[in-house]
């Protein structure tokens, strides 16, 4: 299985799922420049956090443009498995890979922390392998990750089971208290109806590492590459 | 073009006095041009020059074994650490902007700094900061707080490298004019280092990143006078940040030095294009010859003398080889950056500027600069007389109050000793995936370097109530405590870059703190054999009221030698013994608790005995690195009490401790040196005493690791999860 990671102006985590992928999962990984226009027949595309374009305009706005995307529409839709981390789910929504929109969080400020995320959808490729019981503590950080969409949409992804993961408490209960930005029903990630294309805020690139002392993150690289 | 008339009363209005403009007419043998003028008065402010400074600074420890470059020879420290890496690190005040424009001001603080770094050719791993703010209550220090820790926080995340650690501290005397340092540190293999020497006659000259604007003009001139009412009116002075632009100039600029093609670099900070074409050939003991029309510019109206002193943002003055300099451009280019050709590198010495061929400025670059022609003075020294009380103030005096429970609650919820989480959640403290200890987790931040078994520990330090109560003594306190800080993670003091932030040199009170502070952190520097790599001087930090509390900080870099040896300050298991290393000597000058609950900042500051300092470190080093210690914290602010708390509410365990005391309030509450509470394991616990008493360092017994409560003899009993919340919620509730 070969990955790849989008570089854009901006990107910063970029070198962390690169990292993740090739020395600690020691799988085939591969940079993708913006201004490229292949995927070098990659297996899975990620599409990374940082702030692509500053972030200006719109988080996501401009690097929806950027040559590369046209390659990962076409690959999504032809159902290849696209993952937009923080930045990158931001980016997803906005070239219309998947519904919704990220808004500023709640309280108006950045958010850097450990939050709790309990696993809604075990059927993706994504999550497939995750322990049913497992509450994964992983790592937001982010200025936009309030997640909206009209009640007609969320009503969708709901009933389709479109919603993968969702803030919670310690214990696994979805509260207010453990929201920690606003998203309508404490939504932290979403897939598309196909289930191919995820989209999270988290960072599980960011607590795969046992030096790190928390590998949560690793179980989500895990449930990708066991097939 | 429309210039004012030169002559002296133009040269005072730009920061020159009559001796200096006096100085410019002898080297240049005729009046200088309006461009010329601009160039003198920022090239010779304090800011520039370090005038007032630079002969003291000379006294710093400079030289060390694993010291690659000496203080001031590059833009930032240069220090090996083995495998063939080494850390270039700095820290330097953005203060006076952050006082008028506290975003702006912030956020450039944080970008100038990393370029120090980058174009060294070193990639930045981590970032700190040192905050000063005046009383939590003021509404004005409320909105500072905000901008400055929303332009750090928008600056920093975006340019992606994590803010891991830093201090704040909120003092009466930091209201109007706070005190806003930033830190970096970045990794670079040995070799592939960037210089910022000018070298090779014909060599081209180019100008890379941002376009330049009139934003920032003056901008160094600026940082060299007290803040007033009429600083206001200097907002324009202010530069305005991109983090977004820097990103890719720190991406272009590590490409562009791998290629070998890159003779020189130097990033564009105070005084601009003047700065760094004069700095980067006096270096090189050449000139430069510059056509300031081929400058790309926001504004097509620019006159040269604006050019010339614009501070604008993300910008690097680059020297590269002739022939290959298209190579160089198009790296740049490819991050949709500007590249162009500006001048070339000449054999005369001079820094000549020329504007549509015409030339409007011709100086001898080393007349200019720090260690050139740039003028030196030592000024008048006075011991401030408010030191004749503070120093005979009888502590004993004190009462003692009546219910230490509630001393107790009172400090963990006050600003300096409460959680700093409202700040630092605001910083992406994780970014590259190498942070192992963050912000609020140990005495210092923690970042391991990839592919080797090593990390980096580092800690920004300066308690400025004991430097103003005792400036020598509080110059090394400064020191030690930074160091102590970096061994209790688990780390080996290495070396030292400091920022020092001090009122008006010209008022001679203010010197002779200046001199103390700088004696005292020498000292210091000595003994721990951690040289000064470098760093900044920050003049001026005055308000209506005086001077700042002196506040010499220290950027204290450590290697934590194996990994195994990362140690935090949180208890881990009930049952494991609590010991506390050094003596407590029961000190409260100067100390939290003599502030916060009986209003007073004064007494004389606890003893600090640097062999016994530095004998604690190396034993407790030795105990760490024997796999013995469990968590280690030292006493600092709020005295033994606050320590345990800490450890406590960390770790979601509860202590119970009994000790003797001559006067338990100030044993609880005084901050006495060289003292550390660490934990260890019961089944150590014999061979942990017999290696300290081996070692003949002074340590008590004091108690054990328990569930849910801390208990400190018949005075405090308490639950943990009581505590943490007023320590995690205090700052938040008061924003």
């Amino acid at each position: 299985m070969k990955f790849g990671v989008i570089v854009f102006p901006g990107s910063n985590c970029d070198h962390d799922a690169f990292y993740t992928i090739g020395n600690l999962m020691k799988k085939d990984v591969t940079f993708l420049w913006h201004k490229d226009h292949s995927l070098q027949d990659v297996d899975v595309v990620i599409v990374p956090g940082g702030f692509s374009y500053g972030d200006y305009l719109r988080a996501g706005a401009i690097a929806r443009f950027s040559p590369i995307m046209d390659e990962v529409i076409a690959f999504a839709k032809k159902g290849g498995l696209v993952w937009g981390i923080c930045n990158g789910f931001q980016i997803l929504t906005e070239a219309g890979l998947l519904p919704g929109v990220l808004t500023r969080n709640a309280n108006r400020r950045f958010i850097c922390k450990y939050i709790n995320l309990k696993t809604d959808n075990f059927s993706t490729r994504f999550t497939h392998s995750l322990d049913k019981n497992q509450i994964l503590n992983v790592p937001i950080a982010h200025a936009e990750g309030n997640f909206f969409a009209s009640d007609e949409t969320i009503k969708r992804i709901e009933d389709n089971g479109q919603v993968v993961f969702r803030y919670c408490d310690e214990n696994g209960n979805v509260t207010q208290e453990a929201n920690p930005n606003g998203s309508i029903n404490n939504i932290a990630g979403i897939v598309n109806e196909q289930g191919n294309v995820l989209g999270m805020m988290p960072h599980p690139e960011r607590c795969a590492d046992q030096i790190l002392r928390n590998t949560d993150g690793a179980e989500i690289f895990n449930s990708l590459v066991m097939a | 073009m429309n210039e004012p008339k030169v002559n002296l009363e133009l040269a005072k209005e730009y920061g020159l006095n009559k001796e200096e403009y006096e100085k410019i007419l002898e080297i240049l043998g005729r009046i200088p041009t309006h461009t010329e003028l601009g160039i003198f008065s920022v090239m010779w402010s304090e800011h520039c020059s370090y005038k007032n400074s630079i002969k003291l600074l000379k006294t710093l420890p400079r030289e060390g074994k694993h010291l690659l470059v000496e203080a001031g020879e590059e833009n930032a420290g240069l220090v090996d650490i083995g495998d063939g890496l080494a850390v270039a690190f700095k820290i330097e005040s953005h203060n006076h902007p952050s006082a008028i424009e506290p975003y702006q001001g912030a956020a450039t603080g944080v970008g100038g700094i990393q370029r120090d770094i980058f174009t060294m050719g070193a990639r930045p791993i981590a970032s700190l900061n040192s905050l000063r703010f005046g009383n939590l209550k003021d509404e004005k220090v409320k909105w500072l707080l905000d901008g400055v820790v929303r332009g750090i926080g928008d600056y920093g995340n975006s340019f992606g490298v994590p803010t891991v650690g830093g201090e704040v501290y909120f003092e009466d005397s930091y209201s109007g004019n706070p005190l806003v340092n930033a830190m970096s540190i970045g990794i670079v293999e040995h070799g592939k280092t960037a210089s910022a020497e000018a070298k090779g006659v014909g060599n081209p000259v180019l100008i890379v990143g941002s376009t330049t604007g009139r934003d920032g003009i003056h901008g160094a001139t600026f940082a060299s006078e007290e803040i007033s009412e009429a600083s206001e009116a200097k907002r324009p002075s202010v530069q305005v940040g991109d983090p977004f632009t820097e990103k890719l100039l720190l991406e272009a600029t590590l490409e562009a030095i791998a290629t070998g093609f890159v003779v020189g670099i130097q990033d564009m900070g105070a005084a601009g294009i003047t700065c760094s074409t004069s700095e980067m050939s006096a270096k090189g003991e050449v000139g430069m010859e510059i056509e300031l029309a081929l400058v790309p510019q926001r504004d097509g109206e620019m006159i040269p003398y604006e050019i010339m002193l614009s501070e604008s943002q993300e910008r690097m003055l680059v020297v590269a080889e002739k022939g290959k300099e298209d190579e160089v451009m198009d790296i740049f280019k490819k991050w949709d950056l500007n590249a162009v050709q500006i001048g070339t590198v000449t054999e005369d010495k001079n820094v000549t500027i020329r504007f549509h061929g015409e030339v409007i400025a011709k100086v001898p670059a080393w007349d200019l600069v720090l260690g050139g022609g740039a003028p030196v003075y030592e000024r008048e020294t006075r011991k401030p007389s408010y030191l004749e009380e503070t120093q005979n103030f009888d502590l004993n005096s004190i009462p003692v109050p009546k219910d230490l429970n509630e001393v107790l609650k009172t400090l963990i919820a006050s600003p300096n000793i409460a959680s700093k989480e409202w700040i630092f959640e605001q910083y992406d403290s994780m970014v590259r995936t190498n942070t192992v200890v963050g912000p609020g987790e140990a005495d210092a931040a923690v970042i391991r370097i990839k592919d080797t078994n090593k990390a980096l520990a580092a800690k920004t330090d300066c308690n400025g109530r004991f430097v103003y109560l005792n400036p020598r003594r509080g110059g090394q306190i400064a020191v030690a405590e930074s160091a102590r800080n970096v061994v209790c993670s688990g780390g080996h003091p290495l070396a030292v870059t400091n920022c020092l932030n001090f009122g008006n040199p010209y008022k001679p009170e203010i010197y002779w703190q200046f001199t103390e502070a700088v004696t005292g952190m020498g000292e210091a520097c000595r003994v721990f054999e951690t040289p000064v790599t470098g760093g900044n001087v920050s003049f001026y930090n005055e308000n209506q009221e005086g001077a700042v509390y002196p506040s010499p900080v220290i950027g204290m870099l450590g290697l934590v030698d194996k990994l195994e040896d990362i140690t935090t300050m949180s208890f881990k298991n009930e049952g494991d013994v609590i010991l506390l290393l050094g003596e407590n000597k029961e000190e409260i000058g100067g100390s939290e608790y003599l502030k916060v609950i009986h209003g007073k900042v004064t007494g004389e500051i606890p003893e600090l005995n640097l062999e016994t300092e530095s004998k604690l470190q190396k034993t407790l080093l030795q105990a760490i690195r024997n796999g013995w210690i469990e968590s280690a914290h030292d006493i600092a602010d709020g005295g033994l009490a606050v320590t345990l708390a800490e450890s406590c509410l960390t770790g979601n365990l509860g202590a119970k401790v009994n000790f003797e005391a001559n006067r338990e309030d100030f044993a609880l509450f005084g901050e006495t040196q060289s003292l550390v509470v660490v934990s260890v394991k019961k089944d150590n616990l014999e061979e942990v005493e017999k290696f300290l008493k081996n070692e003949t360092l002074a340590f008590s017994k004091i108690g054990e690791v328990i569930q849910n409560s801390l208990e400190i003899n018949d005075s405090v009993s308490v639950k943990v999860q009581f505590l943490k919340e007023l320590y995690k919620n205090s700052i938040s509730q008061k924003v």
